[in-house]
Order: structure tokens, then sequence, then C-alpha cells
């Protein structure tokens, strides 16, 4: 495999028509900010959380569409599972000494 | 303070911040445009420069590893403050966590949350490996990596099997694994300095075909030991959130 091959492919931008991806990029943009905004206008705490996962699925879409696809996992791990993960354990013990 | 005075300072903070945001976007380049000469040399040289075909990787790992060394050393730092924080003080005790389960009122896990912690616990291992393994390649890295690596074992938690988590985990080793991770990046930077070569230098043998799992240097290797620092990480963060929330409980009650 000639590496110059290489470096050409890895350059070259992909082409999806400009238009589609538009859309796409809008589309998305909505949705995070419905997103956003459905977790702040929640106030019950466990189901605010999974708004939160929720919300960083449609973060992490948002930065594929935006050819960030790294980001996306990162947030794809962090702000869609680890995050409301420690938010479910610590609301768990605040409700145990409720109790 | 009247409620009506309240509401003027309100409307006069408000007004200025929309002024200063309204400025603020006045003055963003377009949107997609982007004027910086970096990403531009980077886009040219990096595949060339470091074998890697994962250039995200490459920036992080080689361009910019020094700030990235920082950025592991926070998630160190707070994985170890919070293993602190959370010790056992001395006016609590733990109890036996199948007695703790028994007089709370939380169904245990259900058939269908046991099946699926069953089935996605191997793959979730596969692609965390893989994901920490292929930094050099494709987009990937060790911070995923590891973060999906953790969360195989939160799912043996999930499954109900408190007692197994802990015993594949247990926080002495776990953080022994952190300690291994952030040290390892460290150490490849300083091994570098022992050679005589600035901090971080890639010195290993680069490869010859980009994209190959086996080019890229240190880019492949300090991805692997940011993966294992990271699971260690997030396994010791919850697995004390889980202690705390399953055997911890006031000395009083």
């Amino acid at each position: 495999m000639g590496s110059t091959a290489h470096i050409a492919a890895v350059v070259t931008p992909y082409t999806i028509p400009a238009g589609i991806m538009d859309v796409l990029q809008v589309t998305l943009l909505v949705l995070v900010a419905a997103g956003a905004t459905a977790v702040v206008l929640i106030r019950e705490p466990v189901r605010q959380v999974i708004m939160l996962s929720a919300y960083g699925v449609l973060l992490a879409v948002l930065f594929l569409a935006f050819q960030a696809p790294d980001v996306t996992l990162s947030e794809l791990t962090v702000g869609a599972v680890a995050l409301p993960m420690l938010l479910l354990l610590a609301l768990a013990k605040v409700k145990r000494r409720e109790k | 303070m009247t409620p009506g005075q309240r509401r003027w300072i309100f409307l006069a903070a408000l007004a200025g911040l929309a002024a200063f945001y309204l400025w603020g976007l006045a003055g963003l380049p377009g949107f997609g445009n982007y004027p910086g000469p970096y990403g531009d040399i980077i886009n040219r040289i990096a595949v060339a420069q470091t074998k890697a075909t994962g250039v995200v990787s490459a920036v992080n790992f080689e361009y910019r590893g020094f700030d990235t060394v920082g950025e592991e050393f926070i998630l160190f730092v707070a994985a170890s403050a919070m293993a602190v924080v959370l010790r056992h003080l001395r006016n609590e005790r733990e109890r036996d966590p199948r007695d703790a389960t028994a007089d709370w009122a939380v169904p245990p896990a259900s058939d269908a949350v046991r099946l699926a912690a069953l089935v996605f616990t191997g793959p979730v291992v596969v692609m965390g490996w893989f994901l920490a393994s292929h930094a050099q390649t494709s987009p990937s890295g060790g911070f995923q990596g590891g973060v999906v690596l953790a969360t195989a074992f939160f799912l043996i938690y999930l499954s109900g099997e408190y007692l197994l988590f802990r015993r594949i985990s247990p926080v002495d080793l776990t953080e022994a694994f952190e300690a291994v991770g952030a040290g390892g990046f460290a150490a490849i930077g300083v091994s570098a300095v022992a050679m005589g070569l600035p901090y971080l230098t890639n010195f290993l043998p680069l490869g010859t075909t980009p994209g190959a799992v086996s080019s890229s240097g240190t880019i492949a290797l300090i991805s692997f030991f940011v993966g294992v620092e990271v699971a260690a990480a997030f396994i010791l963060i919850v697995g004390e959130l889980v202690d705390q929330t399953l055997l911890v409980r006031q000395g009083d009650h």
C-alpha cells in the first residue's frame, strides 16, 4: 500500500450533498435546544436524570452530524451513561436517608 | 429592597448581558468558517508525520500531549479526592450488603435487566478494548474506551451482583490500576527526557503504514495507559458511590 495514496484518501472530504447535511444539522440543533429545555423544566429528579441521559444521546448525534466522531464517543460514554449513573446513585443515597 | 427595585436591577443586568452577548455574536466568524491556520496545517502533515490516521488522537497524545497529561491528572485527582471524601467516618458503620437490600424497598433486578447485563457484558468489554487500542487508526481513544470498559463492571452491578462487582474490582486493586495508568502516561514522557529528547517526544518506531494498529509509536501506547487510568478511575468513583448507597449509614440509625 503506497503511503501517499493513503494520505490522499484521508484528507479528501466526504461528498454528502450540502443541502441534506444542512437540514440534518438544523434539525439536530433544534432537538438539542428542546432537549436542554426539557432537562431544565422537568423538576422530578429521577425523571430529570433520565432526560439528561437522552439529552446526552442527542448531543452525541449532533456532534456526529458536525463531523466530530471522537467527541461523539466521549459524549455518549460520559453524557449519556456515566453522568446519569453517578446522579442516580447519589439520588438513591439521598432517598434512603430521607426514609 | 422591594420586589420592584429588585426587578429593575434584574432587568438592567439582563440588558447588559444581552448587549455583551449580541456584541460577542456579531464578532463570531461565519458558520463553519475556520479562520485559524493550525487545523489546516495538522490536516496536511499529521498522517505523514505520526503514521496515525486517527488524527484527533495524534493531536491529543502527540501534538498537545502535554495538555492531555494535565487532563489525565485532573481525573486522577478527582477520583482520588472522591475516595478521600467518601472514606468511612468514625460515626458510620458498614452494613452487610444482603441485609441492606433486604430492608430497602427496591425490587431486585428483573430477569430482563439480568439478561441484558449478561448479553452486553462481553461485547462491552470487547468494544472498550477495541476503542482503547485503536486510537491511532480511527475515531476512538483511551478515554472513550476506558469509560466503556468500566461500563462492563457497572452492568455486573446492575444485574444485582453487587458482591461479584466488588470481588472483581476490589478498591485496592482498582486504585493500583489507576495509578499505573496515570503514571504510565507520565513515564512515557519522562522516558523521552531520559533519552535526551523533549518531554513526551514520540521515541518509538512509527511504523511505515498509516492506519496500521502497530504504527504511530507512543500514540497507541499512551492511549492504552489512558484507557487503563480512565477505566479504573470510573470504577473507583462509581464503586465508592455504590458503597455509600448500599453499605454506609450514619451511626445513629
